[in-house]
């Protein structure tokens, strides 16, 4: 293409933004709006995956050992423990340090126990994949000298299952976003080509290339995209570092923490930015496909 | 040249718009196409300049087979061939100037051929002192006049023109025809469809009458040859 004809395909598609100025507007909201939701869905979700595999990956298995068992006996049970696929690590924790642990949570009143402990020594076992955890406590509760097992249970079930739905939900509700905005680009860029059908015509009449006619529309479309994802980045950017400021310090001593600010925000806007010209050029060429017929 | 052998067309609707037309027309050649509304004068037209595919047939012109064209090639096919219509298909924004101007951007030349080309067609159609109206500020037959400009203004080997005159009165169709003549001594063949029964008995050229999609006539310096 020759520079001339570059300059051409800017200005032309340029005129035309300014030509259809309300329509124009209308478009750029819709990506605008579309965007908006899209980008706060996508935040929401990443932090509630980030949530969820804080929390997952804080999900252990507490093994209580029976009071009878000899050391030779713990030393063949963490072993046999360790065995098993689906594991990751076997922890001791003598009850000694379980009431240290317990004295430092939940204050000093618990010193008293120190003369008669009534806790157990304990393995804490950590899985692979935090979803084995259920499979894994089953397994470990038939083994000798295992007095019971504790993980959560019923709680962490719960918990995957209402992650996952939430994951599906929203990839769901993001495509079918995405697929009414570009709808209403392709019909502005439809009414575009409507108003400029004669000019059309003429072009073709003259001899007129296919690529020349279809540029100056693939531009506005990709200007309506571009001018439709700044105020989601913009909003989004300010919007998450405000939460992250209010909302982080509180949960200082939590082990559920939101992303950091960067790089993740800098993600979400060249996301938002790339799928807002996505969005403009594909909705534009759907509409030159069907209403140029060139 | 043009050359059309053994061409049907038949349109979505049903309807046979053309059936074994066989017509032949030299480089050069100044040719009135005439015959009743209906009869298949602008699908004619319009396959010479491959707005339409024939249904079977071949339509050969500047040595192109039009049925084995590819839609790719299409404008390039185009460029070589200026097409006027009866209503002018000027662009109303544009100035006179710029609408012809814009015949030679959307092929991609260089923009100091364009200034110079432009002033040229301008000056050969008479309208070098109006370049800087927009077509409203325009009669009708400068309107035309503007709109040849433009059809010429690739210098094709061909122009077709679909009743140029159909929209004009009688004394400013006489200039339009002046104007297709001139282009016409130049060598570019001129095929004119028409329903301007005082101009084909005037201005005597080659007359091919069609009815009902076939050739029904074809003479040398005709006459128009209907009532109507």
């Amino acid at each position: 293409m020759k520079i001339n004809t570059l300059k051409r395909h800017f200005r032309e598609s340029f005129k035309s933004l300014g030509r259809n100025g309300w329509m124009m507007f209308a478009s750029a909201s819709a990506v605008t709006i579309t965007l908006l939701l899209v980008g706060v869905f996508f935040v929401i979700i990443l932090n509630m995956n980030k949530f969820a595999s804080d929390i997952e990956n804080d999900v252990e298995i507490r093994v209580h050992i029976d009071l009878a068992a000899k050391a030779a006996d713990r030393e063949r049970l963490e072993s046999e423990i360790e065995s098993l696929d689906a594991v990751n690590s076997v922890k001791f924790s003598s009850k000694q340090q379980e009431l240290k642990e317990l004295v430092k949570r939940m204050g000093d009143d618990f010193k008293l126990f120190q003369q008669d402990n009534p806790l157990y020594d304990v393995f804490i076992v950590k899985t692979k994949q935090p979803t084995d955890t259920p499979k894994v406590a089953a397994q470990i509760q038939k083994m000798d000298h295992v007095e019971s097992v504790i993980y959560g249970k019923g709680k962490v079930e719960k918990l995957f299952h209402v992650l996952s739905i939430c994951r599906n939900v929203g990839v769901v509700l993001i495509i079918a976003l995405l697929l009414t905005a570009m709808f209403l680009i392709s019909n502005t860029i439809k009414i575009t080509i409507f108003a400029r059908r004669k000019e059309i015509e003429i072009m073709k009449l003259v001899g007129a290339t296919n690529w020349f006619i279809r540029w100056p529309f693939l531009l506005e479309g990709l200007w309506l995209g571009i001018l439709g994802s700044i105020l989601p980045i913009v909003l989004i950017s300010f919007g998450y570092y405000s939460v992250y400021k209010i909302v982080e310090p509180k949960l200082q001593n939590n082990i559920i923490h939101m992303l950091d600010i960067s790089p993740f925000i800098y993600g979400v806007d060249g996301l938002l930015l790339v799928l807002g010209v996505c969005i403009g050029i594909w909705g534009s060429s759907m509409s030159i496909r069907r209403y140029l017929k060139v | 040249m043009i050359e059309l052998k053994d061409v049907y067309k038949k349109y979505p609707n049903g309807v046979m718009a053309v059936s074994g037309l066989n017509i032949k027309i030299n480089q050069g050649e100044f040719v009135y196409i005439v015959g009743p509304s209906g009869a298949g004068k602008s699908t004619l037209v319009k396959l010479i300049y491959r707005e339409e595919k024939p249904t079977s047939g071949d339509v050969i012109v500047n040595g192109v087979n039009l049925s084995k064209l590819r839609d790719k090639r299409i404008p390039y096919f185009r460029r070589q061939i200026g097409v006027v219509f009866q209503d002018f298909k000027l662009l109303p924004t544009l100035t006179v100037y710029e609408n012809i101007a814009f015949a030679l951007e959307v092929i991609e030349q260089e923009p100091s051929y364009i200034r110079s080309r432009v002033m040229e067609v301008l000056d050969q159609v008479g309208l070098k002192n109006k370049a800087r109206m927009l077509p409203s500020e325009l009669s009708g037959g400068e309107q035309q006049r503007v709109s040849i400009a433009r059809s010429i203004v690739n210098m094709p080997k061909v122009v077709i023109a679909d009743e140029p005159t159909g929209n004009l009165d009688p004394e400013t169709s006489w200039d339009i025809m002046k104007i297709l003549e001139d282009i016409n001594v130049t060598g570019t063949t001129v095929v004119m469809a028409t329903h301007n029964r005082d101009i084909v008995n005037t201005n005597k050229h080659r007359v091919i009458a069609i009815e009902g999609g076939k050739v029904v006539r074809d003479e040398q310096l005709g006459g128009y040859g209907y009532e109507d």
